[in-house]
């Protein structure tokens, strides 16, 4: 008791004091909280600066200048002259049907795994989750001679097989909370009414999920509009290349060229960019979710 | 209900076309890699079976050792900033103004792709170009570096745009823990009077150990495997200053046509990160779990 006091009141003439240090102290942490902020962004920022300059603009100016006329025709140029509109449309579609795939086939597992009674479940959950754990690269080597042995390498059947199988465990661990938090009144009531299975899943529980599917999909796609190292392995037509490998070669051709290069690469993450400003709440959900996969 | 929901046929048809997948891309490829790093092979003649000489040879490799030494400085690197994220994120999950802003604005690098990301600080450490150096030259700073053409600077030039990137990842899985611990507990401890340090040390950080677990393994596993940004920007270079593991596999299957070597450089880098990851389970595992409810 006694000491409880001394504390108090040695601490009572102290108070004012540090309350302007901890002032203090927070304003000097909020600097560094905007100074890292600003340092996330200055470089997009001077990407884009240089999409819209000549080459004699980038080296003569300062940074961060803007340049006497905006030069928009870099952008027109890289559009018409290269393939960009080619692999745009190679990286959408590549991306919606494994999403939809890989969505589809996770609530189909999830479903199975946490709402039916059978054996095995534990132990393909399981597999599922294993499958987090292993390096894409270590089985880069097989999967390029298996596919190559089908005759599926230069077409988008063996991108879209393996994005799927890849993204098929974080998709059913970001699923399976939300389905073991959905009440078994449900299925009851269901199958009381001579429901089938089927139908419990796809107009009951399917539908009650659409909140996490869409936090589910966002990851999904994410990963895959970004992924380099299979296209850029089993692919070698140029016309099939996604956005992400192609940017890749077709920077290199304009090595010396920046404004092309920053228009090259602004328009590969317009896409990315615009969807996390009109969806980041959903996003930063997604994400903080989906934290599995680093 | 029971006879409804345990019926065979339904759950063979929802469950193995994705057991088939994963099996096919994932599983089978495992076990080939590891066959295959048995073999002497180019990929397209005929393999020779020779034991276990792809990893004797491994294991006398210097340029394979020294590109696994990177792969766990990258690693070492990483970790040591996860402590920096966390205190970004203690003080950003303490009711500061915008902090929802400002941890989606750390978050945008990581929605880039690795190749986009790479061909950026191409140009940012371009030696007479890039913004760096101009910033440098214009500090009064005379000859600045060729930043990713030095062997020795190359490695931590490589890791300022992993940092970039994963930064906001990372401070957003620690903001969404911190966020997550009930306001209850800590009016408890301010009105017991425990000073704000106190609170973020005594209290938070404990609540979070779990999490904070999970990002060790996340960063020394993925810097482990890390691979696109690297390729792009370095190619290994110069001179295999920056080679890592998976560049290095890379570049032995798919540049020197040797895929029973590459196979076996593969299979390492998945014991390894199994191993990794089993490790830093152990040494972070603790008894006495703190709970909340």
């Amino acid at each position: 008791m006694s000491t409880l006091n001394s504390v108090t009141t040695v601490k009572q003439p102290a108070v004012g004091r540090s309350a302007a240090g901890t002032r203090i102290g927070y304003g000097l942490l909020y600097l560094v909280l905007l100074i890292a902020a600003v340092a996330q962004i200055l470089p997009l920022v001077w990407l884009f600066l240089f999409s819209l300059k000549n080459n004699q603009e980038v080296f003569n100016l300062p940074p961060f200048s803007l340049p006497a006329s905006p030069k928009w025709e870099n952008y027109v140029t890289v559009w018409q002259q290269g393939s960009i509109g080619r692999y745009f449309m190679n990286s959408v579609s590549i991306t919606l049907i494994s999403v939809v795939l890989t969505i589809l086939l996770a609530s189909f597992v999830t479903f199975a795994i946490t709402r039916m009674r059978w054996k095995l479940s534990a132990v393909v959950l399981g597999l599922f989750m294993i499958g987090l754990m292993i390096p894409v690269h270590s089985t880069l080597i097989p999967l390029f001679i298996l596919f190559q042995k089908l005759g599926m390498t230069d077409s988008h059947s063996s991108i879209i097989l393996s994005y799927t199988a890849f993204n098929l465990p974080i998709t059913i661990m970001i699923l399976l909370g939300f389905y073991y938090t959905l009440p078994r009144e449900v299925e009851e009531a269901a199958v009381m009414d001579g429901c089938s299975v089927n139908r419990i899943f796809f107009q009951i529980i399917l539908p009650m999920t659409s909140s996490v599917l869409v936090t589910a999909a966002i990851i999904n796609m994410i990963y895959n509009w970004n992924e380099f190292i299979f296209v850029n392995t089993f692919i070698s037509t140029d016309t099939l290349k996604t956005l992400t490998v192609g940017v890749q070669n077709f920077v290199g051709q304009y090595t010396t060229d920046w404004g092309a290069i920053g228009a090259t690469l602004m328009i590969s993450i317009l896409p990315i960019l615009i969807m996390f400003m009109v969806l980041s709440n959903r996003i930063v959900e997604g994400i903080a979710a989906g934290s599995v996969k680093g | 209900m029971d006879k409804v929901m345990s019926n065979k046929w339904v759950i063979a048809l929802y469950v193995l076309p994705s057991l088939l997948i994963i099996m096919g891309i994932i599983y089978i490829p495992i076990v080939l890699t590891g066959y295959y790093g048995l073999m002497e092979w180019d990929g397209v003649s005929a393999m020779t079976f020779i034991g276990l000489e792809n990893y004797t040879t491994l294991f006398n490799d210097s340029a394979f050792w020294s590109s696994v030494s990177h792969s766990f400085l990258f690693a070492v690197l990483s970790t040591v900033s996860l402590g920096v994220y966390l205190l970004v994120a203690l003080v950003l999950s303490g009711n500061i103004k915008g902090a929802n802003l400002l941890r989606k604005i750390y978050l945008i690098p990581m929605l880039l792709s690795s190749v986009a990301i790479a061909q950026l600080w191409l140009k940012i450490y371009h030696p007479t170009n890039g913004i760096l150096n101009s910033a440098l030259e214009s500090l009064g700073i005379q000859d600045p570096p060729a930043w990713l053409a030095e062997p020795s600077l190359v490695l931590y030039a490589l890791f300022v745009p992993i940092l970039w990137q994963f930064a906001g990842f990372y401070i957003l899985i620690y903001y969404a823990a911190l966020k997550n611990i009930p306001t209850t507990l800590i009016e408890a401890a301010r009105i017991d009077g425990a000073t704000p340090w106190q609170i973020a040390f005594k209290i938070k950080l404990p609540l979070i150990a779990e999490v904070f677990k999970v990002t060790i393994v996340l960063a020394v596993v993925g810097s482990l495997k890390y691979f696109d940004l690297i390729y792009v920007m370095t190619d290994g270079g110069p001179n295999g200053a920056s080679e890592v593991m998976a560049s290095y596999m890379y570049h032995k299957a798919f540049r020197g046509f040797d895929f029973g070597y590459g196979s076996a450089i593969g299979f390492f880098l998945l014991i390894i990160c199994l191993v990794a990851t089993w490790i830093i389970r152990r040494m972070t595992a603790s008894k006495d779990n703190i709970q909340y409810s």
